[in-house]
């Protein structure tokens, strides 16, 4: 399936290769080149480029090009979704997917590559059995390991991959035993010029952080599970029981993990947590314009908005901004033409305005489009849905787990038309 | 033994090597190194007089740590690659020599580094294969992957390494074995393949199936290596397709896929089989066996929309023909159970859709995208919209992710439009959206668009005209042009629009809209004149050279619609003519041809000119086409036969474009594929065959008794063990030995074994037992098993109990109240109970029903599954049933498993009831409360006017498991007649807009005086409209239609009393409606209140929690009672309140955002209890 494998930074070089098969040569990243050049963003990129006698299959992530070689039929998002897993895998050993990382554990990433995947058929992706194979690198234990001249391979063989619960390795013990489970929701939304929703959903995820004991089998039910439309879950939860009495049961994997995720159709009313008032003009003549934004809170439920930040992709021919903020920062660069005001906290009892004039390029005619405002935003200790865990029970296990569930709102992809 | 001297020998040479050169090339590098790497030190690599130890430790020390100082050879490799080759590897290679571990596993840590970064390491290769058996595990791996890397360019050294992998191969330890496999059939040398087959036959048959999974890995390496060997290969692939495990199913189907994907009829007898196991695969896996499955079901099984796409042709006669043939194949099959559910469809086809469907919960976007595509494929119309959602989910992950599906969507939503229709929001545009997936969305909203939300599809694309991003622009007006071309009543609004853009600043969005006016004039161009004109005065502006060509044309053609203007463009075409792009030219010399037939007086010398000026022109198109139209318009004496015509053929009536879809008719790929993808058959591809006309024999899945079982040792069990189905319910495939497993896991009493049995939330364990029935009846020590067998039933019902009475007080409550209408019977006996419904009544005594059972199975002697010990044609027809039986299951909520009658509807429903826990997916709300009062009959029709055939209806107030949005109307037939009612079943709904029917499955025969009880689904979209439709036997027609009272529009849910209250918060102002009633005599007390409620409306009673009223003893005077429940269609909540006051007076509210029905529901509740 998968052939070979280029990693590739943004500025074209081609700094890791790998093969599963027989070598392809490099100069098939040409016509990888050729396409990056012609998208001009990086997002543009089209992600299968057909060559004469292969097939590439490119995902772009933190900065990195994983291009695949592939040569017969495969489905797209088999490869496509597999090279993500592989760069998550990256950011798990590593703490983060950069091209500084991956050269500076070149010989860890190349273990992994060849553990994940066998004759181009993705073998081991679970990272439980992974970090069994291949110990992820610490800073205590790469300085035991000069010294004593030991490994990063682990000694003892992995029994994971041979149990029917890939995903837990046995044998696990903690002396705290805990179980966090974080509601991160993320609204959607679309709101037009007049600040009605043009559309909103809300995704939500489960994160989870389990460290227990043994074999816990854990069972999480909520208050109002019928809130949720769509789920999907980690491979641990069973979907009969879901189906029959929507509580989710599971035996956890070790340490942190993506428990499920969930949608909240556009049908149920979606409360917007807050408005925004702005007036975005370009005049006619003397190639300036003016800006006028104001936040304020409408459905907060009672809780504090934090980390506002409000992003604007300006018009090209938006040369400078002079602006004045009420409250936090506001910055504009030139070059990437991106107005970005951090607010921070929202103040109810003043609300942030930023107001000012923005020049422009003398003698280029008036911008026929204003630019659009994506809004991020936190709010702690609610999920806007109002969704709500209802117990968390541990069978299996002896001991009493602690257990905590924390609720976090973000701004997903919100954006005000203006 | 030649190659091992010459082995030994190469590091001797090297050295010497080595030592002529370092005289000459010492110099430069020292000159060169340090400049290019700052840090101190590694210089020193190349520095031989360095004691090994000394060198060891500053490495370790410098980069703070084995990984910071791996980047350093590298730079140094890309710095000495320009050196002598043997030189620069010296060092490595007396590193790889030494004693030391942690010397060599530095070594190769570097020379990985090489290979990763592309450098030429395959100088090293004598030096490193020695280390093949080194003991340091993290060297040997290293090794390893250079081994895979190189042996293809030095095959007679890699074969040194062999041996190794040999011994490696007769390991006791599963994972040695399974690695020595894996490497050596990576090692791509074509004579040591024949050790590779026999090492991946032996392996094929190891005992540890992480082994066998490595075998099924193996079998593509070997294939492509020698392509000659695939007869044997297919033999090994064959039998790991019988493997049970779920480890190795995923594997071996990709082995299949590559090697032998033709070979269908191997699939034959794994198919059920693989269904089953399906999720329980690893991720990847299932990808690969959904993929293979849909062809393979497309090879076996009919076309579950044949009779829709016949019936749109209109021919009835082939309608029936069709439909009796599939009768016929399947009477013989069916025919004691014709009366309780014919099959229309295949049951293995059905088990492929029920089992895949949860599968689209799977976090892989590639699972959920090869279940869509499965049920894009495979499934019936009616059921595919199922897929919708999860692929609408998948638009949420990565961008690439969100492309393909994207793509996907656009064909899909060509042919099922209906299916998105709902999500049509989800696939609005937004600023920060990559190009291409803001054009991929473009499309599917153009393909979405119809009469009622094209309004709103517009207001969108109007503001993606506003854009910054100029070729999503274009793109925008293409797709209004499109909506115009295909939806009439807009196509006047479209045109002004796209005539306003005519005056945009931008030229590239004048350009667009003025090629997209061009294709809408052509439909109606005698209403448009001024807007031909308007546009023949832009030529002056544009320099796009697509639009002038446009306009050139547009002019050209409805020159008789601006004869004025015509000739005057032609005039400033020909002053420009030189410097205009082809395109231009082309269409300037046939404006002027068009003109020169029309207007010949004023236009003729200005054709002569262009006509001259193109016969020189550098391009030979334009060339050939002044001196064809030369030719063709003017005159001359040798003008042919054609000049006479020449008018016709310049001015004939073209037909307008067709605006279609790129995305149109890309359904013949398999969607999901590359080659659906690129629109381009990829290498590899395995085309989807078409439906067969009539479906191959079936019986070739049934599969005989697998003789592993019994001839495989003891030993080889107990490694089964771990890996037993952890999620999958064992229904339909219970092989002897996961029986077996589970049998001594419940003995020991494990928790894994619990864990099993709940996860299939009961409905497993019953099952579970009764093929350890089988088992022991197989088993030949059967007295002995069966006390066994006792013991562990009974130990097993306490940890269940234990267990469920955890999760819930609620449904511990209920059921109690089950069980004392069922005599105490636990959940596992009902489960049996209602298995073998068929074979007798219910036991009381616990032994009683195990015996009954355990005979009743014995006298059928065939497995739940498909495993008869031995396949005979009598056993052929029991066999069927079973399958069935099972298959009720799912899809099919209530099986009314015997005829009804009304008067014993209460406890019929309890029974429905209980096999709604164990078999199907009903959501137990815990606090409904079953009105004890009958539920009520409706009759569809009468025995008069029915012929004799008597139709009633009730509201089952069961969830409808195929589709939660569904009222389930149970209905009963009674044939009052004397002979036999063929072919009962629903024909031609009239539904309002946006209901949907979910119709029975069709009853094939009623006999006389009998009667039967089918349950159909009705999405009522929360009205109490009626839903029509005809109902059919094989003889009349009558015409049906059900209303439901509004409160069966409803579903219970439970809520807490807290919950109520906040939720009654969010529905005040017009949402809430109070009325002030006085109760009827009998409403004296809180049970005929609650009653009362409970029949009218579907609803649950909300606990009374901690609040006063409740709690304190003495009743208070004036008692709330609270219902709660949703619509079904839309979820919307439906709270009702009945508080009552002193002296029979009460005050009903009900808060609903549908205020219609609550309107209505206050209605029928005030009814009710004034009564």
């Amino acid at each position: 399936m998968i052939h070979s494998l280029f990693l590739i930074n943004t500025s074209g070089d081609l700094f890791l290769e790998k093969h599963w098969k027989s070598v392809i040569s490099r100069s098939v990243c040409d016509y990888f080149f050729e396409a990056r050049e012609k998208a001009v963003e990086p997002d543009n990129v089209p992600p299968v480029i057909p060559t004469p006698h292969h097939y590439l299959i490119t995902i772009y992530r933190e900065k990195i090009f994983f291009v695949s070689v592939i040569q017969t039929e495969v489905p797209p998002l088999f490869v496509i979704e597999f090279l993500h897993r592989v760069a998550e895998t990256f950011q798990d050993y590593f703490g983060e997917c950069s091209e500084t990382t991956i050269k500076d554990n070149v010989v860890i990433v190349y273990e992994l590559l060849e553990e994940m995947l066998d004759n181009g058929f993705p073998l081991a992706t679970e990272s439980n059995i992974l970090k069994e194979l291949i110990r992820p690198p610490t800073i205590l234990r790469s300085m035991v390991n000069t010294i004593t001249g030991s490994s990063n391979v682990g000694e003892t063989l992995p029994t994971g991959q041979l149990s029917s619960i890939p995903w837990r390795r046995a044998g696990v013990k903690y002396t705290n035993n805990e179980a966090y489970f974080d509601v991160v929701e993320e609204i959607d939304a679309i709101l037009d010029k007049s600040g009605t929703t043009v559309f909103a959903e809300i995704q939500g995820v489960i994160d989870a952080c389990v460290k227990l004991s043994g074999m816990p089998d854990l069972t999480l039910s909520f208050m109002n599970p019928r809130l949720l439309d769509d789920v999907s879950f980690h491979p641990c939860v069973r979907y009969k029981r879901w189906e029959s009495e929507r509580v989710i049961s599971f035996i956890p994997p070790d340490g942190n993990f993506q428990l499920m995720s969930y949608h909240i159709s556009a049908q149920n009313l979606v409360a917007i947590p807050i408005y925004v008032k702005q007036n975005i003009s370009f005049f006619e003549t003397g190639s300036s314009g003016r800006l006028d934004i104001t936040v304020g809170p409408k459905q907060t439920m009672g809780k504090t908005v934090e980390c506002l930040v409000v992003t604007i992709h300006m018009p090209k021919v938006v040369l400078s901004a002079n602006l004045n903020a009420t409250q936090g920062t506001y910055n504009y660069d030139p070059v990437t033409k991106i107005l970005l005001w951090d607010i921070g906290k929202l103040n109810p009892q003043k609300l942030p305005n930023l107001k000012g004039s923005l020049s422009l390029l003398s003698g280029a005619p008036k911008p026929e489009e204003n630019p659009s405002l994506n809004i991020d935003l936190k709010i702690q200790q609610l999920a806007i849905s109002g969704l709500k865990v209802n117990r968390l029970d541990m069978y299996g296990e002896k001991y009493k787990p602690f257990k905590g569930v924390k609720y976090v709102t973000k701004a997903g992809k919100f954006q005000v038309r203006t | 033994m030649t190659t091992m001297q010459r082995l030994l020998q190469l590091p001797a040479n090297a050295v010497n090597m080595v030592k002529s050169v370092q005289g000459g090339s010492q110099g430069q590098e020292e000159a060169l190194s340090p400049v290019l790497t700052p840090d101190s030190g590694p210089q020193n690599w190349y520095n031989a007089v360095q004691p090994e130890e000394l060198r060891h430790l500053r490495s370790g020390g410098t980069g703070g740590g084995g990984e910071g100082s791996e980047d350093r050879p590298g730079l140094e490799e890309g710095l000495t690659s320009l050196q002598s080759q043997p030189l620069r590897h010296d060092d490595l290679k007396e590193m790889l020599d030494s004693n030391k571990d942690s010397l060599k596993l530095e070594a190769m840590k570097r020379i990985v580094a090489m290979i990763a970064r592309g450098k030429n390491a395959s100088d090293l290769f004598p030096a490193v294969v020695k280390n093949v058996a080194c003991k340091n595990i993290e060297v040997k791996k290293l090794v390893y992957v250079y081994l895979v890397r190189y042996a293809e360019e030095q095959q007679d050294l890699a074969l040194l390494s062999i041996s190794t992998f040999q011994r490696g191969l007769k390991d006791p330890n599963q994972l040695i074995r399974a690695s020595a496999l894996r490497v050596l059939s990576s090692i791509r040398v074509t004579i040591i393949v024949p050790i590779m087959m026999l090492a991946i036959k032996e392996a094929a048959s190891d005992m540890s199936p992480y082994v066998r999974k490595t075998a099924a890995h193996a079998i593509p390496k070997l294939h492509s290596l020698d392509p000659d060997q695939k007869d044997q290969l297919i033999e090994v692939i064959e039998k790991l397709l019988a493997d049970k495990t779920t480890l190795v199913a995923g594997s071996v189907v990709m082995a299949f896929e590559e090697v032998c994907p033709d070979r269908i009829d191997l699939i034959h007898k794994n198919y059920r089989k693989l269904c089953n196991l399906l999720i329980d695969v690893e991720e990847w896996g299932q990808v690969v066996i959904i993929n293979m499955l849909t062809r393979y079901a497309r090879t076996q099984f009919l076309n579950p929309n044949i009779n829709e796409s016949l019936l749109e042709e209109n021919s009835e006669k082939a309608f029936y023909a069709s439909d009796d043939e599939e009768e016929e194949d399947k009477k013989d099959e069916v025919a004691p159970l014709a009366k309780r559910k014919p099959y229309v469809m295949d049951p293995d086809h059905r088990l492929l859709l029920r089992n895949t469907k949860p599968l689209l919960q799977s976090r892989n976007a590639a699972v959920v995208m090869a279940v869509a595509q499965l049920y894009f494929h495979l499934a019936p119309k009616a059921e595919v919209g199922i897929i919708a959602k999860a692929l609408v989910r998948l638009m949420r992950s990565h961008s690439e992710v969100q492309y393909v599906v994207l793509q996907n969507v656009a064909t899909m939503s060509i042919k099922r439009r209906g299916m998105f229709e709902p999500y049509l929001k989800s696939f609005y545009i937004r600023s920060t959206d990559p190009t291409q997936i803001k054009i991929l969305k473009l499309e599917v909203l153009t393909n979405l668009a119809n009469e009622t939300n094209i309004s709103t599809i517009l207001r969108e694309f109007q503001t993606y005209i506003k854009s910054m991003d100029k070729d999503f622009v274009a793109a925008s007006i293409q797709a209004i042009g499109r909506c115009a071309t295909n939806i009439g009543e807009v196509r006047d609004t479209c045109l002004n629009g796209l005539v306003q853009l005519l005056s945009n600043r931008d030229e590239l969005v004048v350009a667009e809209s003025v090629v997209v006016i061009k294709k809408l004039l052509q439909m109606q161009p005698e209403q448009h004149s001024d807007i031909i004109k308007h546009m023949a005065k832009l030529i002056d502006n544009i320099q796009v050279p697509m639009a002038r060509a446009s306009i050139l044309w547009l002019i050209g053609e409805y020159c008789e619609h601006v004869p004025k203007i015509a000739p005057d463009v032609l005039r400033n075409m020909a002053k420009t003519f030189t410097n205009e792009e082809d395109i231009v030219k082309l269409q300037i010399i046939n404006l002027a041809a068009k003109l020169y037939l029309t207007n010949s007086k004023q236009t003729k010398l200005l054709t002569q000119y262009v006509l001259n000026l193109a016969k020189y022109d550098q391009n030979y198109d334009i060339r050939d086409r002044a001196r064809f139209i030369r030719q063709l318009i003017v005159p001359t004496d040798k003008s042919g036969a054609l000049s006479k015509y020449a008018k016709k053929l310049f001015l004939a009536l073209k037909p307008a474009p067709v605006l279609e879809s790129t995305f149109k008719d890309r359904d013949h790929f398999q969607l999901g594929s590359l080659s659906h993808l690129l629109n381009a058959k990829a290498g590899g591809y395995q085309e989807l065959p078409d439906w067969p006309e009539s479906a191959p024999d079936p019986s070739v899945r049934n599969v005989e008794i697998p003789d592993w079982s019994k001839c495989t040792s003891r030993k080889d069990r107990k490694e089964k063990k771990a890996e037993k189905p952890f999620y999958s319910d064992s229904d339909g495939e219970s092989g002897p030995t996961e029986s077996a497993d589970s049998e001594s896991d419940s003995g020991s009493g494990s928790e894994s074994a619990s864990a099993s049995d709940e996860s299939g939330s009961g409905s497993e364990s019953g099952e579970e037992t009764e093929s350890e029935e089988e088992e022991e009846d197989e088993e030949e020590e059967k007295k002995k098993k069966r006390k066994k067998h006792l013991d562990k039933t009974k130990a097993k019902k306490p940890v269940e109990e234990s267990t469920e009475s955890e999760q819930s007080s609620g449904s511990e409550e209920r059921k109690r109240g089950r069980k004392a209408v069922k005599n105490q019977k636990s959940a596992s006996e009902s489960e049996s109970e209602s298995e073998s419904s068929e074979s007798g009544d219910e036991s009381e005594d616990e032994s009683e029903e195990e015996s009954e059972s355990d005979t009743d199975i014995r006298k059928k002697k065939t497995p739940v599954s498909k495993q008869p010990p031995k396949q005979s044609k009598k056993e052929s027809k029991k066999e069927t049933q079973e399958m069935s039986l099972l298959d009720l299951d799912d899809f099919e909520p209530a099986p009314a498993s015997a005829p009804v009658t009304p008067v014993n509807f209460m406890s019929s429903s309890l029974v429905s009831d209980l096999e709604g826990l164990s078999l199907t997916d009903t959501i137990l709300a815990p606090t409904t409360i079953t009105p004890s009062g009958s539920i009520k009959m409706y009759e569809l029709l009468h025995r008069i006017t029915g012929e004799g055939l008597a139709v009633e209806y009730c509201f089952s107030r069961q969830p409808f498991s195929p589709d939660p949005n569904m009222v389930a109307v149970q209905i009963q037939f009674t044939n009052n007649t004397n002979s036999e009612t063929k072919n009962l079943h629903i024909e031609e709904p009239r539904l309002q807009c946006g209901m949907r029917i979910r119709e029975f499955a069709e009853i094939d025969v009623l006999s006389a005086g009998e009667s039967v009880t089918v349950v159909m689904g009705i999405d009522f979209c929360d009205s109490t409209q009626a839903a029509n439709f005809q109902l059919c036997t094989h003889t009349r027609k009558f015409f049906a239609s059900i209303q439901p009272p509004v409160g069966e529009l409803m579903t219970p849910v439970f809520l807490t009393e807290n919950d109520f209250k906040k939720e009654q918060g969010k529905l005040m102002g017009m949402n809430e409606i109070s009325e002030k009633l006085t109760l009827g005599e009998k409403c004296v007390n809180e049970h005929v209140i609650v009653e009362r409620v409970t029949a009218t409306a579907n609803l649950s009673r909300v606990p009374c929690g901690s609040d006063k009223e409740c709690s304190t003893p003495p009743p208070p005077p004036a008692p709330v009672y609270r219902f709660a429940g949703k619509t079904v269609s839309s979820g919307c909540l439906v709270l009702v309140t009945v508080s009552t006051k002193e002296g029979g007076r009460a005050q009903l509210t009900v808060n609903c955002e549908k205020m219609l029905i609550g309107t209505m529901l206050v209605k029928d509740i005030m009814q009710a209890l004034s009564q």
